[in-house]
């Protein structure tokens, strides 16, 4: 079906628009703030008295990660940048070459970040280590608990302990990985690959798990509550694939929700609810619940795909931006 | 073709040219003189070595030349992985530079670069290859065609070659040189530079895409060899050095492992039986097929159907309606090592629809 049907219910008329104007690559949340990340150069927030902008790269911003206090972005201009809820940055490392930061990822202050085959770890408190990657690094995770990260490359990632001097420990898989993804509670590894598919491993024993059947690459990634459910982008429906059990889903069919004839670009899993909200390449935003597949109409189709979505720690606030700078915050209460 | 170019224009994607050239040739002076001669035009360049440049601009990046096998189940299907995500990255800065120029080393192999714009769908989407340029050395090219495959590569696959260093050879031995790559490929431009020097236009913006302009340039030996009947098969001649007939001073040569071969009709193809005999052939004989282009005219069809490949990767859509009173005939050119020129001529010839 091309059109949401027209008797959805939906919450539109809840949405509170941002003036963005410009590209949007991501959204965070730092307590209530939401935080717009622009292709370039600056972060904008949008509080309760208006929005704000912060200047934070000078040129490109290439990925972002937030633990909810801060957010950290790699930039063209090669540096790191870490950007507190009040607005205020600082630059954590520049690149003495002056390398594009490809990657980066942050966990509870403890932050990472790659250039080239190069990925780089520091701890909230603690020095800068280093490890070369066997090939260009395609993405960076930290493990849910403790000092470790994982490295997506080409024919597999490798887990780093970056505090041991032990060399970081290889998971092999065959092909181009180019996103990577712990599931909450640290058993399972998941990775994006530049073939349509993810590749999983059971790191209690490296057993492998194949998710095939896209039509696209998987971009956009999420975990729903307690880590049962992993959301992805990728195809013209939602793709859920079930991990509540200990053998993840191996063996196992995906839960596929929300299909449209357009493809699924952006997916971010409400924290508390098994609800996901779903952006598509045509502007349109459904806030989909697992189960029994019922679908609310966030936001119509608009001049450019969805590239940002985040919700609140409560659940209660949704926010949104698109490839051509469009953003709103829709409350839930 | 002002029409054609209009459509690509339209599309917004980025144009990329790719860079060629065996070590020494000149490709970084052709790099330094497209960055700092005043165009109006801005560049993003991916180079293979930072520090060549001599020009402070912030939209040079460089490459790692990472070349990664797809998981397609084709064995020669490999793409630059590092170019996936610069083009990604760069793709931040839209609006910042007009297109793209892709540096590749010395001894690159031009397919992967080539393969990135066809195979992975986010690259696809932003940008379009606009032309394969390769600069060769006048000089030490010929030497090269026999001791390095990776120069005649470049040769096969250039959409625009420039023959650089032409005042180190004279003119009969630039005759010879020009020779020998028409026996490669016979349908790339070539422009003779010193120095690199060569107006832009002519390097860039070559809308290679444009099929028409470069499936005109007929060869004049290949037409010339054709109406003689000349038998292009090898029972004939021994190539062990190679050989040159003479064409009303036009030389002539074979090369010895690489052959280009042009199809035409005037016939309507049946799109039913051409499809999945091209798709057939490059799934079997992709390795030994380097480039293939073609405009179509498909029977009840009022549109032109244009079709490119690298090895087993194929790229067709329809350009444009077909327009009252221009030619509607079909070509389709090959350019590969040990074709199996029969056996793509009878296949073609079988698509013809009845």
């Amino acid at each position: 079906m091309t059109d949401v049907p027209a008797d959805t219910p939906s919450v539109i008329d809840r949405t509170q628009p941002v003036a963005v104007g410009e590209p949007i690559i991501a959204a965070h949340f730092i307590g209530d703030t939401a935080v717009f990340v622009l292709a370039e150069e600056a972060l904008v927030f949008a509080g309760s008295n208006g929005t704000q902008r912060v200047a934070v790269h000078g040129g490109g911003i290439l990925e972002s990660a937030s633990d909810g206090k801060r957010i950290v972005t790699g930039g063209d201009d090669g540096k790191v940048v870490v950007t507190d809820g009040k607005g205020a940055s600082i630059t954590i490392v520049t690149d003495a070459k002056r390398r594009w930061i490809d990657h980066v990822a942050v966990n509870a202050g403890a932050i990472a970040w790659s250039a080239g085959k190069q990925a780089f770890a520091k701890a909230a408190k603690g020095d800068e280590k280093t490890v070369e990657a066997p090939s260009s690094v395609g993405g960076l995770a930290f493990a849910p608990k403790g000092f470790r990260l994982a490295i997506a490359h080409y024919n597999g990632a490798s887990l780093w302990f970056p505090n041991v001097a032990a060399k970081p420990e290889l998971h092999e898989w065959k092909g181009s990985h180019v996103g990577v993804t712990f599931s909450p509670d640290g058993k399972f590894l998941v990775t994006a690959m530049q073939e349509p598919a993810l590749h999983g491993w059971r790191l209690a024993d490296d057993k492998h798990m194949r998710m095939t059947g896209y039509s696209a690459k998987v971009r956009s990634l999420s975990w729903t509550p307690g880590g049962k459910w992993l959301a992805t982008s990728g195809s013209t429906q939602l793709i859920l694939w079930p991990f509540a059990s200990k053998d993840g889903p191996m063996g196992k069919q995906p839960q596929l929700l929300a299909p449209r004839d357009t493809k699924v670009v952006v997916v971010a899993a409400h924290p508390t609810q098994e609800v996901v909200a779903v952006g598509f390449d045509d502007g349109v935003i459904l806030l989909v619940r697992l189960g029994d597949g019922a679908e609310v109409l966030a936001r119509k189709p608009g001049n450019a795909a969805v590239s940002a979505l985040a919700w609140n720690t409560t659940g209660a606030i949704v926010v949104f931006g698109t490839a051509d700078g469009e953003a709103g915050i829709i409350d839930l209460t | 073709m002002s029409d054609n170019s209009t459509a690509e224009a339209g599309s917004g994607k980025i144009p990329v040219t790719v860079l060629t050239g065996y070590l020494g040739a000149g490709k970084t002076t052709l790099l330094n003189r497209i960055l700092s001669e005043p165009h109006g035009q801005k560049y993003a360049v991916i180079v293979n070595e930072f520090g060549e440049i001599g020009i402070d601009n912030d939209l040079v990046v460089g490459a790692d030349e990472e070349i990664f096998e797809m998981n397609n189940g084709c064995i020669c299907c490999t793409v630059r992985g590092d170019l996936i995500r610069i083009i990604e990255g760069l793709m931040r800065r839209k609006g910042k530079f007009d297109a793209i120029i892709v540096e590749t080393t010395g001894l690159a192999d031009p397919a992967p670069v080539a393969q990135t714009f066809f195979v992975d769908d986010d690259v696809k989407e932003k940008a379009r290859l606009d032309a394969v340029v390769t600069v060769a050395d006048a000089l030490w090219l010929k030497d090269r065609l026999k001791d390095a495959p990776e120069a005649k590569n470049q040769i096969a696959f250039a959409d625009v070659i420039l023959l650089n260093k032409t005042d180190l050879v004279d003119e009969g031995g630039l005759r010879e040189v020009e020779a020998r790559i028409r026996a490669i490929n016979p349908y790339a431009k070539i422009h003779r530079t010193e120095r690199s020097n060569i107006a832009l236009d002519k390097v860039l913006g070559q809308n290679a895409f444009d099929l028409d302009r470069i499936l005109d340039i007929e060869p004049q030996f290949l037409k010339s060899g054709d109406d003689e009947g000349h038998s292009h098969g090898h029972d004939h001649h021994d190539h062990a050095h190679g050989h040159d007939h003479d064409h009303g001073g036009l030389k002539h040569y074979h090369d010895e492992d690489m052959q280009s071969m042009s199809l035409r009709t005037d016939k309507p193809l049946d799109p039913d039986k051409f499809l999945p005999w091209m798709q057939d052939l490059v799934a079997k004989d992709g390795p030994s097929i380097l480039r293939c282009k073609g405009i179509l005219s498909f029977k009840d069809d009022p549109d032109r159907f244009v079709l490119q490949g690298v090895h087993m990767i194929l790229d067709g859509d329809h350009q444009r309606a077909w327009k009252d009173g221009e030619k509607r005939d079909s070509r389709l050119v090959f350019i590969g090592r040990e074709l199996p020129q029969d056996r793509i001529r009878e296949g073609f010839e079988a698509c013809i629809a009845q």
